[in-house]
């Protein structure tokens, strides 16, 4: 357990750290390499949470093609790569009170409601069965609709994007 | 008291006879289903431009269908009499979410064949005709993929086993109407009809989705544990509203919801109006969606789900219900409109908006097989009509539709079009030997039986007006002297603006204004003398005046109402997929007659009562509940059979839809059948003819002699003139609709959001700034300047600042908006926190 | 192990993707942190399906995976198509929709 802890510890920090260089540093191509970082971590944590599956899909389809779909987007809008002085817009300060307070609020309720709880010890991993079983029984009209959502959405990016 | 063994004998169940085209009819809608993927995948590039396919896929379906038909006889034949029959119903799991099983499947019984019969009959014919009508048109492979694709919408709808699949099929129907009145679209008319249509039907939907649903959670728990399908499945809903358990709030409002989409799809007062319009599609596609098919899809949803009907509406139960009321309604305001009408195609889309009320009518009074039957026959000469009204048009009025202008006296030109026109108006009118009458008269002759005598009257002044106005389009079309284009006058704006596109899409058949008015040819020609000739003999199918032997039809397709011991209770299971009686393991028919053989009904009940029988032996006994004394009428179908004038299955005695069986459950109500009188049907041929006589004489004096008397009229008399706008406009329903209430209800939304866009939130941002300001300049001009100057200097400066801070929040900045979203949210989660707390 | 040190790390992450949507004017970046909220959500999703010993939240944590791609995918496509009118992402220059 203390092993575990050490590894969320450790992770945890890097993704704090990862999330806030995304939205503070100010050069695109960075920010995505930094967002690597934070949904390699998260990756990471799916692991410690026993969830494998979930873990490599988040590599594969985060890591792997939506980090390609950025740099790509990133390329395709600007002539130049390369640091930009004003990323950010003129009211950023209405993000710090904003998110501290939401992060206070958000800390207190859980504080309040989960407290001291501990998570199941050595938990079995979820296997890639159970999922599929969840995902094509009780759970396949959300699956369906989802299908749909993505047909669309290949469709919508195609219409918006293609020069015509 | 007593079960006498010869009449259990009589009443025991025997193994019905099936047959591949009855247990395989769900291929019947995959077929056209598949020739619509085709259609639109390939249909252009084939020689006849996929109307082959088309026509195909129509053909096959109609030979299968034809075929279950024959077996569907053959299993009512096998039968042993007063025993259900059971239908073959099959299923199969399509999807599951959140623990709802949602199936597929048929339900194969005498209606759903009737309707799947009559719909590929009529849809074979409408394509071959449409060959030759749509020909040369621009979306010609199109309009054949709609028509097979609404065939298998349709289809799928008639033979659904459950609620999901028959709102599947419903709503392909809807999207296909859409598709095909818009056909021609741009004609700004045409696509304002076809977006009409669809619009009114969706509103009725809503109670579609509503009643299912609402029905869905109450019966669900019931269907289940008493027959094993869900909630869902019409055959269990059809058991749970007899069954005695639904509270009548729940079934109440599940079948006022589901007639709301009734009201829609058939077009019955008040969402009528959308089903005139809709004949801005093309000819064909009025006679096969607007006139003979579709729009009796909502007459058929009621026909289907009779029990929930008979529950929730409280049929029988009074003398006036809601669906009589509407039917009654629609009939005698369709007819009236009906007058008023120069289009020959509007004239006929009012006549079937009135002819739908009297099936509804007759529903709502228990009417069930006179109804269906209406059905059955209306489809055939309306559908008739209006492919002879697309003949006029096609090749003898130039592509108008307008009887006054461009029409009259084409009896000469087209004998085939003016002959197959009168059979199917008599037949329409309810004149005697023809099938109109038939089941007209029988739905008018069952309402007033029935106890709905207001109805009756409303029927027989109904039929007094179809025999008028039918009579008058009639006389302006094939009798008086040529008008219009047929005169030779060529006024082209006439013909453009009904059929623009149409008409431009036709290259060829400008020629035809030259040539004259002739006949059309053999593709138009021979489905107008087919479905003539069903006018005439398809009544004879239930003739009732001719005694017990010709009423076929209710031998066939009316359900009897039987009490049936529960078969799927021990079923679950391993036998889901199929549920036909003769799949039943062989001591069915033993344990049968163990029951028969026992003396007193009451041993009976023991072996199939619910509460001692949960045990697996699968029961298919016909037992009736034991009442007790006299009454004690044990195999309910067989007494009645007996007692009452020898009619076959006259079901008074049945005890379905009267109290609730004791034992088993019932899947149709009894249903009341009026006895023939001559009588009755002289007085109403008698309405008829003096209606066909008096509009004669009328119009011969108004639109040939041109009287001075007559001509005129309604111009010169006020109360006929406002009488005569008021019609001419509808009732003003669209008025109401269009002006009223979507402007009432989305012109102050938007008014209302406007204004608050406008005053308050521009108000505060602007107000603040140039508000101030304005403040800032008069204290500069008068204090400033006269009382403390350069005191009050800087005041100007901070107002404009407060304007300018309070301006961005209407910045169209979408991270503001995204920063205001976030706090809001923070600030809501904050307080619910100290609330909680 | 807590079941609030996932909670609260998702926390943490989710208001820092609130921060870089209010705070970014570049629409890129923007995604970037409506991705960084979405993956707090997930992780929010698979902590609780430990916690329950259920595999429902890894379910639905995939889908929301699928359904990041499909917001990935269109909101580029849109970023492209303001990019090919304008020459420019900044989302200031998006306020036609100014009371």
């Amino acid at each position: 357990m203390v092993a575990q802890n050490i590894a969320f510890g450790i992770v945890a920090a890097v993704m704090v750290w990862g999330a806030l260089r995304v939205v503070t540093v100010n050069n695109v191509v960075h920010a995505a390499l930094w967002l690597v970082l934070v949904l390699a971590g998260a990756a990471a944590q799916y692991v410690i949470l026993a969830a494998e599956f979930v873990a490599i899909t988040q590599v594969l389809v985060y890591i792997g093609a939506v980090m390609v779909l950025f740099l790509f987007g990133t390329m395709l809008t600007r002539a130049r790569i390369g640091a930009e002085r004003e990323l950010n817009n003129k009211s950023w300060w209405l993000g710090v009170p904003s998110s501290v307070l939401l992060l206070g609020v958000i800390t207190l309720a859980l504080v309040s409601g989960f407290g001291d709880e501990e998570l199941p010890k050595d938990a079995a991993v979820v296997s890639t069965q159970e999922i599929s079983d969840l995902i094509f029984g009780p759970y396949l009209l959300p699956f369906w609709a989802l299908s749909f959502v993505l047909l669309v959405a290949v469709i919508g990016a195609i219409v918006l994007a293609r020069k015509d | 008291m007593f079960a006498a063994p010869q009449a259990a004998a009589e009443t025991a169940a025997v193994a019905l006879k099936s047959g591949w085209f009855l247990d395989n009819a769900w291929i019947i809608p995959v077929i056209p289903a598949v020739a619509f993927a085709l259609i639109i995948l390939f249909g252009k590039k084939l020689p006849m431009k996929g109307s082959e396919l088309g026509v195909l896929s129509m053909v096959a379906s109609l030979v299968l269908a034809g075929g279950a038909a024959f077996q569907w006889i053959d299993r009512v034949n096998s039968a042993s009499e007063g025993q259900y029959i059971e239908p073959v119903i099959r299923t199969w799991n399509w999807w599951q979410s959140g623990g709802i099983d949602l199936s597929i499947g048929q339900h194969m019984d005498g209606l759903s064949l009737t309707v799947l019969v009559v719909v590929a009959f009529i849809s074979t014919l409408v394509q071959v005709y449409s060959l030759e009508y749509l020909r040369g048109d621009r979306r010609y492979t199109h309009f054949f993929a709609s028509l097979t694709l609404f065939s298998a919408g349709m289809m799928n709808m008639v033979i659904a086993d459950n609620m999901i699949q028959l709102i599947l099929g419903w709503e392909i129907m809807g999207l296909c109407s859409f598709l095909l009145i818009g056909h021609w679209w741009e004609d700004k008319a045409n696509s304002r009809a076809a977006l009409k249509a669809f619009f009114t039907t969706r509103t009725g939907d809503i109670g579609l989705l509503a009643g299912t649903s609402i029905l869905f959670f109450s019966a669900n728990s019931w269907t289940r544990e008493n027959l094993g399908v869900s909630g869902f499945s019409i055959r269990g809903l059809s058991a749970w509203a007899l069954s005695g358990s639904p509270g009548s709030v729940a079934i109440t409002a599940g079948a006022f919801a589901l007639f709301a989409a009734c009201i829609g799809k058939s077009g019955q007062f008040p969402l009528h109006t959308w089903l005139p319009d809709a004949m801005a599609g093309p000819t064909p596609v009025s006679s096969l969606l607007h006139s003979s098919t579709m729009v009796v899809a909502g007459v058929f949803l009621v026909a289907r789900l009779f029990p929930v009907f008979y529950e929730g509406m409280n049929i029988y139960g009074s003398s006036m219900n809601f669906i009589t009321l509407i039917g009654g309604i629609t009939i005698i305001i369709a007819a009236l409109l009906a007058f008023v009408q120069d289009d020959i195609k509007k004239v006929l889309a009012y006549s079937t908006v009135s002819q739908l009320g009297y099936m509804m009518m007759g529903l709502g009074a228990g009417a069930w097989l006179p109804a269906v039957f209406h059905i059955f026959t209306h489809a055939f000469f309306k559908a008739c009509l209006f492919l002879a009204a697309g003949s006029v048009s096609h090749s003898g009025s130039h592509h108008s539709f307008d009887m006054k202008k461009d029409m009259g006296g084409l009896r000469k030109y087209m004998p085939v079009t003016f002959g197959t026109w009168v059979i199917s108006t008599l037949a329409l009118c309810g004149v005697f030997p023809l099938s109109g009458f038939f089941s007209k008269d029988e739905i008018i002759d069952n309402v007033g039986y029935a106890g709905y005598d207001i109805f009756m009257i409303v029927g027989l002044v109904g039929a007094f007006m179809t025999a008028a106005y039918m009579t008058r389009a009639t006389y302006l079309t094939f009798f008086g002297e040529p008008r219009g284009v047929l005169a030779g006058g060529h006024h082209e704006e006439e013909h453009h603006d009904v059929h623009d596109a149409h008409a431009s899409d036709h290259g060829g058949h400008e020629t035809h204004a030259s040539h004259g008015p002739h006949e059309s040819n053999a593709l138009i020609t021979v489905p107008l003398v087919i479905l003539a000739t069903l006018a005439v003999g398809a009544g004879l199918l239930n003739a009732v005046p001719f005694g017990e032997k010709w009423e076929n039809m209710k031998k066939w397709v009316e359900p009897r109402p039987v009490v049936v011991g529960d078969v799927d209770r021990a079923a679950i299971g391993e036998l889901r997929g199929f549920r036909t009686a003769d799949t039943l393991p062989p001591d069915t028919v033993a344990i049968t007659e163990v029951i028969a053989t026992e003396d007193t009904v009451v041993a009976g009940e023991e072996v199939v009562s619910p509460d001692t029988n949960m045990a697996p032996a699968p029961l298919m006994a016909t037992v009736a509940p034991v009442e007790g004394g006299e009454e004690a009428t044990a195999y309910a179908y067989g007494e009645g059979h007996s007692t009452e004038a020898g009619g076959y299955g006259d079901s008074h005695s049945s005890v379905c839809g009267k109290k609730t069986p004791e034992v088993g459950v019932c899947h149709a109500p009894y249903v009341k059948h009026a006895p023939f009188k001559w009588s009755k049907a002289a007085l109403s041929t008698a309405i008829v003819f003096l209606g066909i006589v008096l509009s004669w004489l009328v119009s011969v004096q108004l639109y040939t002699r041109k009287r001075g008397l007559v001509v005129g009229l309604t111009k010169r008399n006020r109360l006929l003139a406002a009488g005569h706008g008021f019609l001419v406009n509808k009732y003003y329903l669209d008025h109401l609709y269009e002006k009223v209430i979507v402007r009432g209800v989305a012109h102050p939304i938007a008014k209302g959001a406007y204004w608050v866009n406008q005053n308050i939130l521009d108000g505060v941002v602007n107000g603040a700034g140039h508000g101030t300001k304005g403040i800032a300049r008069w204290v500069y001009r008068n204090v400033d300047q006269r009382v403390v100057d350069g005191a009050v200097n800087g005041s100007g400066t901070v107002a404009r600042g407060a304007g300018g801070a309070l301006r961005p929040v209407q910045s169209g900045k979408v991270n503001q908006y995204g920063a205001l979203l976030f706090a809001a949210a923070a600030v809501a989660g904050l307080v619910l926190i100290i609330i909680n707390t | 192990m807590l079941v609030n040190q996932f909670l609260i790390l998702a926390a943490v992450l989710f208001c820092i993707g609130v921060y870089g949507v209010i705070a970014r004017r570049n629409a890129v970046m923007v995604l970037m942190s409506i991705e960084l909220i979405l993956n707090s959500v997930n992780l929010n999703l698979i902590a609780f399906a430990l916690r329950n010993g259920s595999a429902d939240g890894h379910v639905f944590a995939l889908y929301i995976i699928a359904v990041a791609a499909a917001e990935v995918g269109v909101g580029l496509a849109l970023v492209l198509l303001v990019y090919r009118n304008r020459k420019s992402i900044g989302l200031e220059e998006l306020s036609e929709m100014k009371g």
